[in-house]
Order: C-alpha cells, then sequence, then structure tokens
C-alpha cells in the first residue's frame, strides 16, 4: 500500500466519526493558535522595546557629572558640574573605541517648556537623529555660533500646527531670534515616557552665548558618547572612566565624580525581560499543545479497540503489521496535522488582533510557525505510536473473533 | 461427472502439526500431529465437534496462526515459522478467505471491500477496479458495486465476501462455516458457488460441523481431538435443483 492510499484510508476513517475527529483536533488547534499567538505577543512586545531604545540612538553612552552617590547621599546629575571641555575632548581623542561624542547643554528656564539643547554635529550622530526637512546642522553653525535652530515634531506641532513646514521662520528662545534651519525625524518616546520630539537643538556656541552664559570651562550639561559597536559600549564605559578617574585625580577607593549610563546594558535587559516573558508564555502554550496530543492518543486507543475486527479482517487479506501500523498513526498524523494548520491560521488572527489592539507591530516569526506545526507532527507520532502499535500487534484470530 | 482428474501436486502439505495453547498453567493440546496432504484443486471439507481442532487446523492453513511444531509447506514453501510480515504476505498472496460472520468492512461499498486485498497487494487503482468488479460479476453481484454491507442480505453479503476472497486469485480458498450464518436455501446458493469454483481448478478448503455441507466436498476429512480421524473421498453432491442460478446457468 502506497503512502497515498494509506492517506486516504486514514481520512475516511477520520471522515466517519466527523465531530470525535474535529474534537479531538481542537486541542491542537488551541494548543499551536496559543503558541503562536504567545510569541507574537512577545515579539511585538520586543519589538517595541528595541525600537525604544533604538531611537535613543545607537551604542549609546552617557556620561553625567556629579557622583550619583556622595557620602550616603544622592546627589542628582547636574548637581556638581565636573565634567570639563577638555574631558569632552580626551574622550574624543583618547577612547579607542569611542567613535562620536558630543556634549548637550540644556536650557534650564522654568518657564520654557521645551527643552533647549546646544551642542555640536556628532550629537546627531550619536542619536541617530536626521533631519526630516531643511539641512542638518554644519560644523560652520556651530564655529559661527550661527542662531539657527533644529526643531523636533513635538515643537513644530506645537508652535506651527500640524503639518506646516517651519524652516526658514524665524522663533524666539529667550527673546532671541533663531531661524528653524531643519526639522528633525520623529523619534517617539523614550522607554521611560519622556517625549523626544519636544526638543530645540541650537549650535553650542549660540547656545553658550545668547542662551546660557558662564561656566567656562565646565559642561553644564552632560556628555554623550557613541561607541564603534554594540559589543564595545562595555569597553567604552570601562575606558571612560578611567580616563575621567584619572584626569580628576580621582584616587583609589574614592567615588567618581561623574556617573556613565550604558543604554545598551539597560536596553539588553529589558529585552531579556521580553525574552523570558515570551518563553513562558509560549511554554504555558506549550503544555497546551501537550494536552492536545495526550487527546489525540486517547481517541486513537478508543478507535483502535471500536476497529478491532476491522483491523482483523484487513489482516486476514493480507494487511502486514506494518501496513496496519502505517495506517493508525497516519490517521494520529493527520490529525495532529489538520490541527496545526487550523491552529496557525487562528494563531496569526489571533496575533493580528491582538497587536491592533495594543498598538504594537504583528511579529509572525516563520520560524514559530514552522516549529509549531512540525511540533504538532511529532505530537501526532509520539502519541499516535503507542496505539497504532497496539494496533498492529493485534493477534489476526483474536481480532476476527472480536464482537 | 466433473470431478478433478487425478492426482496433481501437493499443494498443502502438512507434517505432523501440532499446536499447543498455553492457559494460564494448563496446556491446551489443540492439534496433536496431524499429517495432510491437499492437491491442487481439491474441494475438501475438514469437519468436526467442536473442539476436535478443525478451527485451529483452519488458522494453521490459512496463515493466520503458525504450528507449535511440525512443517507447513504451502505452494512449495516452509510457511511454519514465517514472522508476521511474511505471513501477511503469503496471506496476501495465496489465500482467500470467507467467514461465517461474513467480515465485510461496514460503511464500506461491496467494491471496495472487494478491492482490500487488492490494495495491500500494491494493485494500481485502475486494475483493482477491473478485477474487483469482475469478481463481483463473478458471484453475480455486477449490479450491487455500491452496495453496502448493511444494504445487502446475508446471502449477497457472503458473496462480496467469496469475491473478495478470490480477487488475488488465491492458490487456495479456506471457507470457515460460510453457511453457518444462511438460511438453507441461500447456504444452498453459497455451497452451488463454491462448487462452481472448484471446477475452475481452485482449491477449496471447507471447515464445518453440518454433514449436509460438508456433503458438496470431494473429500471429507474428519476430525477428534486433535488428529485426524477419518479421511475419504467422496462424489460431491450436485446442488439443489431448486436454487436460483446465482450467476448464470454453471455448466
Amino acid at each position: 500500500m502506497n503512502p497515498l492510499q494509506t492517506l486516504r484510508v486514514a481520512i475516511r476513517a477520520l471522515l466517519r466519526n466527523k465531530l470525535r475527529s474535529f474534537l479531538t483536533t481542537l486541542g491542537i488547534i488551541i494548543g499551536v493558535s496559543a503558541v503562536i499567538a504567545m510569541v507574537a505577543i512577545g515579539e511585538g512586545a520586543k519589538a517595541q522595546v528595541e525600537a525604544s531604545f533604538a531611537s535613543m540612538g545607537s551604542n549609546l553612552l552617557v556620561v553625567l557629572p556629579g557622583s550619583t552617590t556622595a557620602g550616603g547621599q544622592r546627589g542628582g546629575f547636574g548637581s556638581m558640574p565636573t565634567l570639563t571641555w577638555d574631558d569632552l575632548h580626551a574622550i574624543r581623542t583618547d577612547v579607542p573605541t569611542v567613535r562620536y561624542a558630543a556634549a548637550q547643554l540644556l536650557s534650564e528656564d522654568q518657564n520654557w517648556n521645551t527643552s533647549v539643547y546646544g551642542t555640536t554635529t556628532e550629537y546627531f550622530q550619536i542619536r541617530n537623529w536626521p533631519t526630516a526637512s531643511g539641512s542638518p546642522m554644519t560644523d560652520s553653525d556651530v564655529d559661527a555660533g550661527a542662531k539657527v535652530v533644529f526643531l523636533g515634531a513635538t515643537v513644530v506641532e506645537k508652535l506651527f500646527g500640524a503639518n506646516a513646514d517651519p524652516v526658514g521662520q524665524v522663533i524666539r528662545i529667550k527673546n532671541i531670534p533663531f531661524e528653524v534651519r531643519g526639522v528633525l525625524v520623529k523619534k517617539g518616546q523614550s522607554p521611560t515616557g519622556q517625549d523626544y520630539d519636544d526638543a530645540a537643538i541650537v549650535p553650542l556656541k549660540a547656545f553658550q552665548t545668547k542662551i546660557q552664559g558662564g561656566l567656562s570651562q565646565f559642561i553644564g550639561g552632560v556628555i554623550y558618547v557613541s561607541a564603534y559597536s554594540t559589543d564595545q559600549t562595555a569597553k567604552a564605559e570601562q575606558q571612560i572612566t578611567n580616563l575621567l578617574r584619572d584626569r580628576h585625580h580621582i584616587g583609589p577607593g574614592s567615588d567618581d565624580d561623574f556617573s556613565i549610563r550604558n543604554l545598551t546594558e539597560l536596553a539588553s535587559a529589558q529585552q531579556q525581560g521580553t525574552e523570558t516573558l515570551t518563553t513562558l508564555l509560549a511554554s504555558i502554550a506549550a503544555v497546551s499543545l501537550l494536552v492536545g496530543g495526550i487527546g489525540i492518543m486517547n481517541i486513537m486507543l478508543v478507535s483502535v479497540t471500536e476497529r478491532t475486527r476491522e483491523i482483523g479482517i484487513r489482516m486476514a487479506v493480507g494487511a502486514s503489521p506494518g501496513n496496519i501500523l502505517a495506517q493508525f498513526l497516519v490517521e494520529a498524523l493527520t490529525l495532529a496535522i489538520a490541527g496545526g494548520v487550523v491552529g496557525i491560521a487562528l494563531g496569526v488572527l489571533t496575533a493580528e488582533r491582538l497587536a491592533s489592539q495594543f498598538g504594537w507591530p504583528m511579529l509572525i516569526r516563520p520560524d514559530i510557525v514552522v516549529v509549531a506545526v512540525g511540533f504538532s507532527a511529532i505530537v501526532g507520532v509520539v502519541f499516535g505510536l503507542y496505539p497504532a502499535r497496539k494496533a498492529s500487534r493485534l493477534d489476526p484470530i483474536d481480532a476476527l473473533r472480536f464482537e | 461427472m466433473s470431478a478433478s482428474p487425478g492426482p496433481k501436486l501437493p499443494l498443502l502439505v502438512l507434517r505432523d502439526v501440532t499446536k499447543v495453547y498455553r492457559m494460564g498453567d494448563v496446556e491446551v493440546h489443540a492439534l496433536r500431529g496431524v499429517s495432510l496432504d491437499v492437491s491442487e484443486g481439491e474441494f475438501v471439507a475438514i469437519m468436526g465437534a467442536s473442539g476436535s481442532g478443525k478451527s485451529t487446523l483452519m488458522n494453521i492453513i490459512g496463515c493466520l496462526d503458525r504450528p507449535t511444531s511440525g512443517t507447513h509447506v504451502l505452494a512449495g514453501e516452509d510457511v511454519s515459522q514465517l514472522d508476521r510480515t511474511a505471513l501477511a504476505r503469503t496471506r496476501n498472496r495465496m489465500l482467500g478467505f470467507v467467514f461465517q460472520s461474513f467480515n465485510l468492512l461496514s460503511r464500506t461499498s461491496a467494491l471496495e471491500n472487494v478491492e482490500l486485498p487488492l490494495l495491500y497487494a500494491g494493485v494500481p487503482t485502475r486494475e483493482r477496479h477491473e478485477r474487483a468488479k469482475a469478481a463481483l460479476a463473478l458471484v453475480g453481484l455486477g449490479d450491487r458495486l455500491g452496495h453496502h454491507p448493511n444494504q445487502m442480505s446475508g446471502g449477497q453479503q457472503q458473496r462480496v465476501a467469496i469475491a473478495r476472497a478470490l480477487v488475488t486469485q488465491p492458490k487456495v480458498l479456506l471457507a470457515d462455516e460460510p453457511t453457518g450464518n444462511l438460511d438453507s436455501v441461500t447456504s444452498d446458493d453459497v455451497m452451488a458457488i463454491l462448487q462452481r469454483l472448484s471446477r475452475t481448478g481452485i482449491t477449496i478448503v471447507l471447515v464445518t460441523h453440518e454433514a449436509d455441507v460438508a456433503l458438496y466436498a470431494e473429500r471429507v476429512v474428519v476430525m477428534k481431538d486433535g488428529r485426524v480421524q477419518s479421511d475419504r473421498a467422496q462424489v460431491p453432491r450436485r446442488p439443489a435443483e431448486a436454487v436460483p442460478a446465482a450467476a448464470g446457468g454453471a455448466s
């Protein structure tokens, strides 16, 4: 008997008990669709986290002035300006793993509800933040202290309304007119919910001279650093720490007078969190697949007993134990794979609905689909094997006599 | 007279065949040394009371069971110690079965029931259909191909079973109480078909406890207590005149 005929016989046998076959398959359907939907949800959450970290910048380290803990008392960053322009220069030139470094000065004007930053051209590289319209900041803007400003999408919306193009217009910052030179690409929210696009960026020199004077040698803000690659962020963090401790003459055992935030590490920690969640959800779903498999085994055992006489007849006319084994195995496998296929459809639909509900990207991983179907086929074989073996080992004489 | 002409090659050879069943601590000797030769084309009836060992003998001849000792040679091949798969192949190629309770697959058409042995023989679909149709026509059911067993009378079901046994063109047709579930008129009908088949050269081994039925055979082997009690040739009975011809007038 060739495989196709075996399949046909199996399908006919299953169609004889349509309701029973459907209910048996339901276990697998639920299992497979749950696995797919759960993994899709996990992947969606992961993509969400990834996107929010990616929008912060690539391979990002932020160096903050002031120690985070001093004598048991926590001083917020910026509580004491300890970073100098020479430090920035040293980071840029002396640390081999550092690709870009730029100061970000923050206007401390409390009346102004948009953050105004002063910085240099590298900043846009570090933050991975190109201009959407207009032109990007140039080195000559920085050197000349040009009174130009680059606006985030939220600021544009607040000042000019949605879809407006403010390039060339003039806005006033601390009563000083700045020409809008470019609008930055929309970045969205930070992992903590802060709106990145609520920002106006001016060249460093203009910021220092027009918006916030003083502090000459110290940086009134933070340093953004971009390492060459994600793997190198930890190394860069170490190298910068060593450099700054050396430059600030901090002896062994004393606390740093600065702190470094490694956002890549933070991101990977978050990602691990969502991955753990995905694994957890998927394994719960996998358990239901297992339960579905037990359902198949149960029904196949009933079926073998019910059809003992049929097995006897088939054996009498020449079915070998192998033929009988194949027949029942293929029946179990057909149930499992049919369940798998319907389960995929259901899982994808569920994932789609959930994704649109949470506003996440819909991410069906093709490998998970393959794994889910493969797994349900394995379930079919594993749980079909015992009943099929039982059928194939029946004694034809006893089977024929079975009432 | 239409008796087969003289002895032919021994198709079936049993030598000192014993069969011992173990039921708990008790050993049951179903066969205690049976030797039997059946030539090609013979129509042999095996008779005996229940417990005489005739069913056990039938199972061994039918390759459904293996002897505990002794040899069983079928068409020149020793089949006494074959494994289950090889026995299945032997049944498929050499033997056809007709049972007392018909043993057709329910909810399956007559045609598909008859095709079943060919399915396991690996016969291609088209040829399978043709051969199954021809076999059903031979037993007078050419117009009932699509009927299911529950739509047919006992006699018709048994004829489907005979068609199924014949479709592989077996060396031996084994009939185990083929008339046990049939009324006397239908019994005659079925026995007439078997007799007609015998005349075409097929070897038939019939197991029965009814003397009436055994009369249709050319040779009667009587079993008692697991041994052959008697083995004699006879002039077979002609089918009753009143039987409606099953498949057109047999010559």
